[in-house]
């Protein structure tokens, strides 16, 4: 049979059927093409991220914050990977055993850890900054709920030593206070992130774009001395134990380019531990505490009174009866001298001598060198807190107000204020800017305050100071020739004077070439002794003693032991107030 | 013609093949890199836990206190130094 010969074949069939099919093909079709068109075209971005995410991965690139070293390169503040434990409580559903184990890696109270899990809230720190390799025996047990963030921790190896220079960092690695602080720009890093191809092994594969490059935080050396750091601070702190004190500062720079290389405060506390502090541990007093300096001020009126020609070294001063009438006030010397010279006026730390020649200086001018010294404004160094002291205009000065600040009361200043000022001593005359950070080319000449010749007649006078007969023999350094000056003053409590004093030294050596200057303040000595020569020069002579043989200067005296064995030992000059 | 069409075509498929193995080189490449960065990442951190250590021991409260208790050593006086002249 053939198919052709089918009657069924044969029979017409209606056109509209052969349309109607054609015309359906033709709208699927259309429908194709739209919907290709669809896709490639209007929504192919849309595609394409939807695409990509199942491949592509962002990754954060996290970025440490820099290292703070001393000017050898010893690690004095370091921040290092940690991790920190958190927990759903709904998720972690814990047996007995498992919290005890759990307990005791992370070495905490196993009913502590337990309250915390059964705690309502969606999120809790169970620890926080474990050590990584202690986070992995946690994350071995494969406990449910728990999961691990990664954090940065500082650590400071040196801990209460160097606690106010450095400062601290809180929450996030950002500086707080001191060096971490100040210096938080160049510090802290930025952390950035990239785009990256990933395979099911979740291993890169591709780096496709970087998104923000980060940025690792800048290594800071300072210029602490690390070993200098130590001494002073274990000086100040057997000192303020011995004499019983409320607190205490010390500063040593570097007089040959105004470099800060040691600087302590007490009472202090451990950075790397800082539960319950007080406002008194975190003071960084040598910045923040003014004090009326006193007697160590009086070398700066003097050096002004010879600049100016009025008086010099040999002028003899009428001091007696050791008795002054100013006005209306008194001032009085705790012991009466009779005639001194200007430098005597020094050495035997007289009041009234410092006045006589305060008052044959200009109100204004005697402002002017205050001010240059850089008395009365903050220093600047982007320390928190610093405090400026307080200066009055000299347009406000009555005589007897100019006299006092002659010999340093009614006037205030900070301990570094005051260890900066006297590089115009150990200096020829001129001051630096102080810096925090080592210094690598010096500039020759700072701003001129005194003529080299004034300087050097300067250091000759507080030589004297601390020899016999002077006010703080105990300054003295075996082996180098010292100068420097005590100051005792009486503390100001609720308006009237008190019996409360703070005792202070600041001198520099070697004196042929000052290298260092020391600066020590004891606040509230309660032990007895209170004078700047009983209780702060021995501070400073341990502390410019250790200093110069750790620095290796040569030194340029001859080595004598303290007091000759048959020499009857001179007693030391009175202080003034 | 004919030839020419075959040899292109060959040409075609090799570069297609060469495509194929670079790309999966530069892949294993990366991974390879990658593994080191992480390893250059974990050794820095080490070296930084390392220094830290080292910071720690080397406090001088502690070589002091060593000195001192330990060791029995102390600072010279004053008539105990001979200076030696350079």
């Amino acid at each position: 049979m053939k198919l052709t010969r089918s009657p069924l074949l044969d029979a017409p069939l209606p056109a509209w059927r052969a349309h109607f099919l054609l015309g359906l093909l033709l709208l699927g079709s259309a429908a194709l093409v739209g919907r290709s068109f669809y896709l490639q075209g209007i929504n192919k971005d849309f595609l394409i991220g939807k695409g990509e995410s199942r491949y592509e991965r962002v990754i954060e690139m996290p970025a440490t914050r820099g290292r703070i070293l001393d000017r050898h390169g010893d690690v004095l503040a370091m921040s290092t990977p940690v991790k920190s434990v958190w927990a759903i409580p709904e998720d972690a559903k814990l047996a007995p055993a498992q919290e005890r184990t759990l307990a005791g890696l992370l070495d905490m109270d196993a009913r502590e850890l337990s309250r915390k899990l059964a705690g309502e809230r969606d999120f809790v720190y169970l620890k926080r900054q474990i050590a990584p390799d202690v986070a992995e025996r946690v994350a071995n047990l494969k406990l449910p709920g728990l999961h691990f963030q990664n954090e940065y921790r500082r650590y400071y190896p040196t801990g209460e030593v160097t606690a106010h220079m450095l400062g601290f960092t809180g929450a996030g690695d950002v500086g707080q206070e001191g060096i971490e602080l100040a210096l938080d720009n160049q510090l802290a890093g930025k952390a950035g992130s990239r785009r990256v191809i990933k395979d099911r092994r979740g291993q890169i594969v591709e780096d496709v774009e970087s998104i923000h490059v980060p940025q690792e935080g800048k290594d800071t050396v300072l210029a602490l001395d690390a070993k200098l750091q130590f001494l002073a601070f274990s000086q100040l702190k057997e000192a303020i134990t011995r004499h019983k004190a409320k607190a205490g500062g010390i500063v040593v720079i570097d007089a040959k380019n105004g470099e800060v290389l040691a600087l302590a405060n007490l009472p202090t506390y451990n950075p790397n531990n800082r539960t319950r502090l007080s406002g008194a541990q975190l003071r960084n007093r040598a910045f923040t505490d003014t004090f009326e300096p006193g007697s160590t001020f009086k070398p700066f009126t003097v050096a002004l009174a010879l600049e100016n020609g009025n008086v010099r070294a040999d002028t003899q001063i009428q001091t007696a009866p050791g008795k002054l009438t100013i006005g209306s006030a008194t001032i009085s010397d705790a012991h009466a001298h009779g005639m001194l010279s200007v430098a005597q006026v020094i050495q035997k730390s007289s009041n009234i001598g410092t006045a006589k020649m305060a008052l044959n200086i200009a109100s204004v001018e005697m402002w002017k060198n205050f001010d240059r010294l850089g008395f009365g404004q903050p220093m600047k160094l982007g320390f928190p807190g610093e405090a400026g002291g307080r200066l009055r205009h000299w347009k406000h000065w009555r005589p007897i107000e100019q006299a006092t600040m002659s010999y340093g009361h009614g006037i205030s200043v900070t301990l570094i204020q005051l260890a900066r000022a006297y590089q115009v001593f150990a200096r020829d005359g001129d001051l630096l800017p102080l810096s925090l950070a080592r210094v690598e080319a010096p500039p020759s000449v700072g701003e001129r305050v005194f003529s080299a010749q004034t300087a050097r007649e300067m250091r000759t006078m507080l030589e004297m100071a601390v020899q016999p007969g002077g006010t703080a023999p105990k300054a003295q350094v075996p082996g180098y020739r010292v100068g420097g000056k005590t100051g005792t003053a009486q503390k100001l409590d609720g308006g009237t004077y008190a019996h409360k004093y703070v005792s202070a030294f600041v001198g520099f050596a070697p004196v042929s070439d000052p290298r260092l200057i020391v600066a020590v303040m004891i606040d509230e000595p309660t032990a007895g002794a209170y004078y700047g020569g009983e209780v702060a020069a021995p501070v400073f002579s341990a502390v410019m003693g250790g200093a110069l043989r750790t620095l290796g200067v040569v030194p340029d005296d001859t080595l004598k032991p303290l007091l000759m064995a048959n020499l009857p030992p001179v007693p030391p000059a009175e202080e003034e107030m | 013609m004919a030839r020419i069409n075959l040899i292109l075509l060959a040409i075609i498929l090799l570069s297609a093949l060469a495509a194929v193995s670079t790309n999966h080189r530069a892949r294993k490449l990366v991974t390879e890199y990658e593994r080191e960065q992480q390893r250059m990442r974990a050794l820095e951190v080490e070296w930084g836990q390392l220094q830290l250590e080292q910071s720690t021991w080397a406090t001088h409260a502690r070589i002091e206190q060593i000195a001192r208790d330990k060791l029995g050593m102390r600072a010279p006086k004053s008539g105990q130094i001979i200076a030696v002249e350079p």
